[in-house]
């Protein structure tokens, strides 16, 4: 006779489903990033199989290094700036399109579009856009602002600005659909009866948008600060990490240093820096919006 | 939606004011890329003989339909995998409660954080010893690992939400667990399945340090790889390098408009994962 088991429903899934995934991830990610921290203390070439271990000697090499250094504070200062804009402008745009206008639904598919675009892509079109004889510069002129026409990508106080404008430039539309889907949320009773109660739009804003809108902003800063805090293509692409090295950020120097110079060691000394920031970055991020999303709940 | 108010009228046409500044370069690209070499206008001048030879040019000499080609195959068999096996690894991940599973949960997570910059390096090595440099499966394996933290985010947060008594019922009906993930679980997966098809296939297709690591030297190439190398050879003949990047943009574009509302629900729909 078969033995019925008691609460068949129960068992639940095999372990096993998880082995592929487990599998190529381990395989993946978790050895390599493991291999990755240990080179970390070595002097490492990427070649040569003989390296011997340096302790902390690249993290110290970093301190003393300007570039290294000049690199962090780019790199904060672009995940910041990117951070604060793209997620302003795309706040705007979503409450501009979540309105009584006809074109909302063009304006929606248009203003996302640069979002699907390669990186790479859109920042060599802009690279021409900005230089001397481009385009914007030929706008500047068109329209009576030809003392404004400079070298965008040329000029060492500028470039870095340029970088974060092309970037809020592609990605402010993602920002806005996220709030948009958050906006859709917000059920139009509410905002009418809070008008019948006499508060004006920006008090609606505030006491009645703002706070339902507490997990799109959760996801954009998110999405952001840590897409800003990795940048490398479109510096790649637009500088180069130039002028001298003006918009040098972490990921640029890591990939420099370890395929034109063949540092390896320090190179991955500095992604275990990236590591860091990125994880401080995100947990601190994490806790500080999700008491924020409790309290607007 | 309140009335079509004056007001209304005029955030329209800022609206539109704004989409026409987004869309400027746009007509800067399209404009350089159809105007021939002598002709050195200003870029906002309507070109007034159009040619297609920079097309042409730009398709043969950057060899762009072998580049395409790759970042069809790898996109595709990259993103099938890492749907396939993620989804099947989220259901016992979401579905058992012991301590053991919660653990592995966090340690795929963990993956989330760690940026593959450190990752990439040391693999560099492995992909070297393993004889795949060069070949767009070091890239398929690679994205097939990597996103699995990501996708497996998405499911498992989905999952858990989703009542058990259908898979409980497929199981006393005598399904084996595979039957029941196939036939019951997988089809009401279907809408976030739907988001990280859209987000992981822009992520692969646009990626442009891993090729540039694992393919760098060799013949094959994906699209983003083949774009910097071109602009590299051509580094001052823009009207030949704008034509380049229009046929890299025009799939992506195409696809786009068509799935439009898909993908854009797909983009906003990690925020309710």
């Amino acid at each position: 006779m078969k033995v019925v088991p008691a609460r068949p429903g129960r068992t639940g899934p095999p372990w096993w489903f998880m082995a592929p995934a487990l599998l190529l991830f381990t395989f993946v990610v978790l050895i390599p990033s493991g291999r990755g921290v240990y080179y970390a203390f070595t002097d490492w070439d990427g070649l040569n199989p003989d390296f011997s271990f340096v302790g902390l000697g690249n993290f110290a090499d970093m301190l003393r290094d300007a570039d290294a250094k000049q690199a962090v504070w780019h790199t904060l200062l672009i995940a910041v700036s990117i951070t604060v804009i793209q997620n302003g402008v795309g706040l705007v745009l979503a409450l501009g399109v979540n309105t009584a206008i006809k074109s909302r639904n063009l304006l929606r598919v248009l203003l996302f579009a640069p979002a699907v675009v390669t990186p790479i892509v859109t920042a060599y079109l802009w690279r021409n856009l900005l230089g001397p004889d481009g385009a914007v510069n030929s706008l500047l002129g068109a329209v009576g602002l030809g003392d404004w026409r400079q070298d965008w990508l040329g000029n060492p106080d500028l470039a870095l600005w340029a970088v974060v404008g092309v970037i809020v430039w592609q990605y402010a539309g993602y920002s806005m659909v996220i709030f948009l889907a958050g906006l859709q949320s917000v059920p139009q009773e509410i905002h009418e009866a809070a008008a019948i109660d006499g508060a004006g739009p920006v008090r609606r804003f505030w006491s009645v948008t703002r706070p339902l809108l507490a997990p799109a902003f959760t996801i954009n800063l998110m999405l952001s600060i840590i897409g800003g805090i990795k940048l490398f293509d479109q510096v790649y692409a637009l500088t180069g990490g130039g002028p001298g090295h003006a918009t040098d950020t972490i990921s640029t120097l890591i990939y420099k240093d370890a395929f034109t110079l063949g540092e390896f060691g320090y190179s991955i000394a500095l992604a275990v820096v990236l590591t860091i920031i990125v994880a401080v970055a995100s947990t601190g991020q994490y806790f500080f919006l999700s008491r924020n999303e409790r309290a607007a709940s | 939606m309140t009335r079509y108010r004056p007001r209304t009228l005029a955030l329209e046409l800022a609206m539109i004011a704004v989409a026409l500044f987004v869309g400027f370069p746009v007509y800067v690209l399209v404009n350089l890329a159809v105007r021939p070499t002598s002709d050195t206008s200003s870029p906002l001048h309507p070109t007034t003989s159009p040619t297609l030879d920079n097309f042409t040019q730009a398709w043969q000499q950057g060899s762009l339909g072998g580049a395409l080609a790759n970042s069809v195959l790898v996109t595709v068999c990259s993103v099938v995998i890492v749907l396939a096996i993620s989804s099947l690894a989220a259901y016992p991940l979401a579905r058992i409660t012991a301590r053991w599973s919660r653990t592995t949960y966090l340690l795929v997570l963990l993956g989330l954080v760690l940026p593959f910059q450190l990752a990439s390096l040391p693999l560099y090595q492995t992909m070297r010893d393993l004889g795949l440099l060069g070949t767009p499966w070091a890239l398929v394996l690679f994205y097939a690992g990597l996103q699995v933290p990501f996708t497996v985010f998405l499911y498992v947060g989905f999952l858990r939400a989703l009542p058990r008594d259908f898979e409980d019922a497929a199981l006393i009906d005598g399904c084996t667990p595979l039957q029941g993930f196939r036939y019951v679980v997988l089809p009401m997966l279907k809408p976030i399945t739907v988001t990280a098809l859209v987000l992981n296939t822009v992520a692969v297709w646009n990626d442009f340090f891993t090729p540039l690591l694992y393919l760098s030297g060799s013949a094959q190439q994906t699209m983003p790889v083949a774009i910097a190398g071109f602009v590299g050879q051509y580094v001052t003949d823009w009207n030949l390098i704008f034509a380049a990047l229009v046929i890299s943009i025009l799939p992506v574009l195409i696809v786009y408009f068509l799935l439009q509302r898909s993908i854009i629900s797909g983009f906003a729909g990690g925020l309710k994962g």
